[in-house]
């Protein structure tokens, strides 16, 4: 065995001048002058010719999508403990860096401990050579011969600019280890650009053209930044919580219930007017009764404007199916409940309407009962007092219940009981 | 369960069961973008899980699952079809690295982003070809509070146990909608233990026994070297062309499935002697189906339940069942009886009838007309 940590053999898979191979052997050499051994590395690569390398190494490897190797890497950096001792090391192409940019910005941002090396070659080598968003102006690519004046993205400035902890861009040329050391050694996030020319499409596109004159031209300065404000990366471990279930949840039968049968409502009213509370208020003060309850709220997806609707079912048998095609009461307290409730309006027979005193009787065969709700209480309250109208004279819950459950309401140390008992008929 | 007493009724909702049943059966993260309406598990999860990643979008939360899964540690995420979409990619990757997790699947109506606040079964035909190459993942789907209790932790053993990716369905109305429930009819979960690898030498990452389920090694030690690969490979792990032994590695990823499928079989079975007719359902549709056959047998009609729990692969039992009766009546929430074309193909059969709706529940009367109605 000789005393390479990284890579398996002396034949790597790459085009002959190809760049990428100087980046896997400063790599190797950069690991061993940091004293890592060989299973402390977890090196992550993806879709493209750098990714090829895989094969080649000794160290742990994941191999992953197109583009995504950061995030990838992410997942590992995030979960590891400082005290692992592990490096987690990305090979991402430029291809692959235009595709999973998103991920670049997101792990620099969130300082995961890792280093990404970006080999830009600066065109999707794989693939037949067509341009990244790393191909600078001028430079041409089989499938751009003739590439415009638009320039690469410099992607050094955009790592700075979301606060990485340390990045840097150097040329692929000769030995970059200690650069690559640098690198490695962060406690956090760092990135490292090597500027590299592709020698199956990039040489053959820009005949005689040299790393450095394309680098220079282009305006991608060789040079690096710490940003002494990053934060360390923090473990995403927040530790034990409590269980989501316990006594606190359940609810004792305390009187005997009333209702026979079972009983379905329908409250319907606006966003923020406290339909859905209302709701599971009724459904929780049935439960007191040791009745069955359920409740299905029916909402936009905007969270402050619109209707606002719930289903509540109480039965003395176990309900299965959760649904109200036809309830037997309708708790209605404003126009937006009345526009969402309207089909259930109309096929309403048999049904009672509890409808808030400002608004029109809508053409139904429905018993109405108009009751001021908004005018007495405000339009948050109008909902509560819509239920406690229809205990009070409709006898499905017992009163005591009712005073009970509201004691235990927490819109109770708000609102007083009296707000919605002096407004009963 | 060691908190909770007989009969203890809560007025409670499904996402809260799956979450704490996650939790107990040994997941570890839960990483995800919180989307209608699979919001409720993400808050939950917030309260919950030992760790909490809240990625920026669908990809990242699956690329972060997956490389967190390599150290050992199980991670759930929950979603709806618009994220489940961008999963994709990335779920096929975890399934051919064969590192576990748990995707919660909260289906709402589409096409495209649809309704978010509707519910809706109509992703089954998404997840049975989220894998490309005639592979499946194990698909689980909750029909009622116990279902979010005991299913939740069957998919964090399952996920684990077989090295894959786990699909949770459930759907809008199941995980949010707030139903009385006896907290003593809970079963204990206890957590599932990773098995790891205790080879002192010769490890490869994909050699297997006759579980055909590779022995797994984390990422964060330092005795074997560990490759996880996406693309075609070989038992070591390296990326292959089409060698005569990666594409049998790619082969076994269905085969892994078909030997331990008795192991992840769950549905609900109520037969009545002499019924010629059965209804199968599942997720919240289920209960509308079980409310049904309840009534019809009420009024002296014969008529069985299955409830399909195990969607994917789809279990050979379900045929031993279904194959015995005259009438087959399929209720599930989407436009085009999309189980119903898996069990038994686009042919029409004069005997297999579905009852379909959008937009709203099946009501338990549409079932009811359909088994009542001859023909």
């Amino acid at each position: 065995m000789d005393n390479r940590i990284l890579i398996d053999s002396k034949d790597l898979p790459f085009c002959k001048g190809c760049g990428h191979a100087g980046v896997a052997q400063n790599t190797e050499k950069a690991l061993q002058k940091l004293g890592y051994d060989t299973l402390d590395v977890i090196f992550v690569t993806d879709i493209g010719c750098h990714g090829i390398i895989d094969k080649s190494l000794r160290s742990h490897t994941v191999h992953g999508l197109h583009g995504r190797s950061v995030a990838l890497a992410g997942g590992i950096a995030a979960g590891l403990t400082p005290e692992s001792g592990k490096k987690v090391i990305v090979f991402i192409g430029d291809g692959g860096a235009t595709i999973g940019m998103q991920h670049l910005l997101v792990a620099a941002h969130h300082n995961f401990p890792m280093t990404v090396v970006i080999h830009n070659n600066m065109l999707y080598g794989m693939t037949g050579g067509q341009p990244s968003e790393f191909t600078p102006c001028g430079f041409n690519t089989p499938t751009a011969p003739n590439r415009s004046a638009m320039g690469a993205i410099d992607m050094v400035k955009l790592m700075e600019g979301v606060g990485a902890a340390y990045v840097s861009r150097v040329s692929g040329v000769g030995d970059f280890s200690d650069e690559l050391a640098e690198a490695f050694a962060q406690p956090g996030f760092s990135l490292v650009e090597v500027m590299e020319i592709c020698p199956s499409y990039g040489v053959k596109s820009n005949p005689g053209m040299k790393l450095k004159q394309v680098v220079e031209t282009a305006g991608l300065a060789i040079h690096k930044s710490k940003n002494p404000q990053s934060e360390n990366h923090r473990p995403a471990y927040d530790g034990f919580k409590n269980s989501l279930l316990s006594e606190k949840l359940t609810i004792k039968k305390e009187f005997e219930p009333v209702l026979k049968g079972t009983v379905r409502i329908l409250l319907s009213g606006s966003a923020g007017e406290g339909t859905q509370s209302a709701a599971e208020f009724l459904a929780r003060t049935a439960m007191l009764s040791g009745l069955y309850a359920t409740k299905k709220g029916h909402y936009p997806v905007t969270v402050g404007v619109g209707f606002s609707a719930a289903e509540v079912i109480i039965s003395d048998q176990p309900i299965f199916y959760t649904g109200s095609t036809k309830p037997d009461f309708m708790l209605i307290t404003s126009t937006d409940g009345v526009d969402y409730a309207m089909p259930k309006i109309k096929n309403g027979n048999g049904a009672t309407i509890i409808l808030d005193g400002s608004l029109p009787i809508p053409d139904t065969s429905a018993k109405i009962i108009q009751k001021d709700l908004r005018s007495k209480v405000g339009s948050r309250n109008a909902a509560m007092l819509s239920v406690f109208t229809l205990i009070k004279k409709f006898g499905i819950l017992s009163e005591e219940s009712l005073l009970t459950a509201y004691g235990r309401n927490k819109l109770s140390a708000k609102v007083p009981v009296e707000t919605f008992t002096e407004n009963l008929d | 369960m060691t908190e909770i007493s007989t009969n203890q009724m809560a007025f409670i909702d499904g996402s809260r069961l799956i979450t704490e049943a996650c939790v107990q059966a040994g997941a570890q993260a839960f990483v995800g973008y919180p989307i209608t309406p699979a919001n409720l598990l993400y808050s939950y999860a917030n309260q919950r899980y030992p760790v909490m990643m809240a990625a920026p979008d669908e990809i990242t939360t699956l690329q972060w699952m997956t490389g967190y899964a390599s150290l050992g540690k199980l991670p759930v995420t929950a979603t709806a079809f618009p994220g489940y979409a961008l999963m994709i990619e990335s779920i096929n990757m975890a399934m051919m690295m064969e590192l576990p997790m748990v995707i919660i699947l909260v289906q709402r109506l589409g096409p495209a982003t649809g309704t978010a606040t509707a519910g809706a079964q109509g992703d089954i035909a998404v997840v049975h070809g989220t894998v490309s190459g005639g592979f499946q993942l194990p698909t689980f789907c909750i029909s009622n509070l116990n279902d979010c209790w005991e299913l939740s932790a069957k998919a964090v053993e399952t996920a684990i146990s077989l090295r894959t990716p786990v699909v949770l369905l459930t759907s809008k109305e199941m995980v949010m909608t707030q139903m009385s429930f006896d907290m003593s009819s809970l079963i204990e979960i206890k957590p599932k233990a990773w098995k790891y690898s205790d080879k002192s030498n010769d490890y490869k990452s994909y050699d297997v026994d006759e579980s055909l389920v590779p022995e797994f090694l984390p990422v964060s030690q330092n005795q074997h070297q560990v490759r996880f690969t996406a693309s075609t490979h070989n038992k070591a792990g390296i990326l292959q062309n089409t060698s005569p032994e990666a594409l049998d590695n790619s082969r076994r990823l269905k085969t892994k499935l078909d030997l331990h499928a008795q192991e992840f079989l769950y549905y609900e079975y109520d037969q009545q002697q002499e019924a010629e007719t059965i209804v199968l359902s599942f997720d919240i549709t289920a209960q509308a189906a079980r409310e049904a056959v309840l009534r019809l047998r009420n009024e002296g009609t014969k008529v069985s339940l299955l409830v399909a729990k195990t969607l994917f692969p789809i279990p050979e039992r379900y045929y031993d069942i279904l194959n015995g009766y005259k009438k087959v009546v399929i209720a599930e929430e989407n436009n085009d009886g999309q189980y119903r074309r898996f069990l038994f193909g686009n042919q029409p059969h004069a005997h297999i009838k579905g009852v379909n709706v959008m937009g709203r529940m099946i009501q338990p009367e549409e079932i009811m007309k359909e088994v009542q109605h001859n023909g």
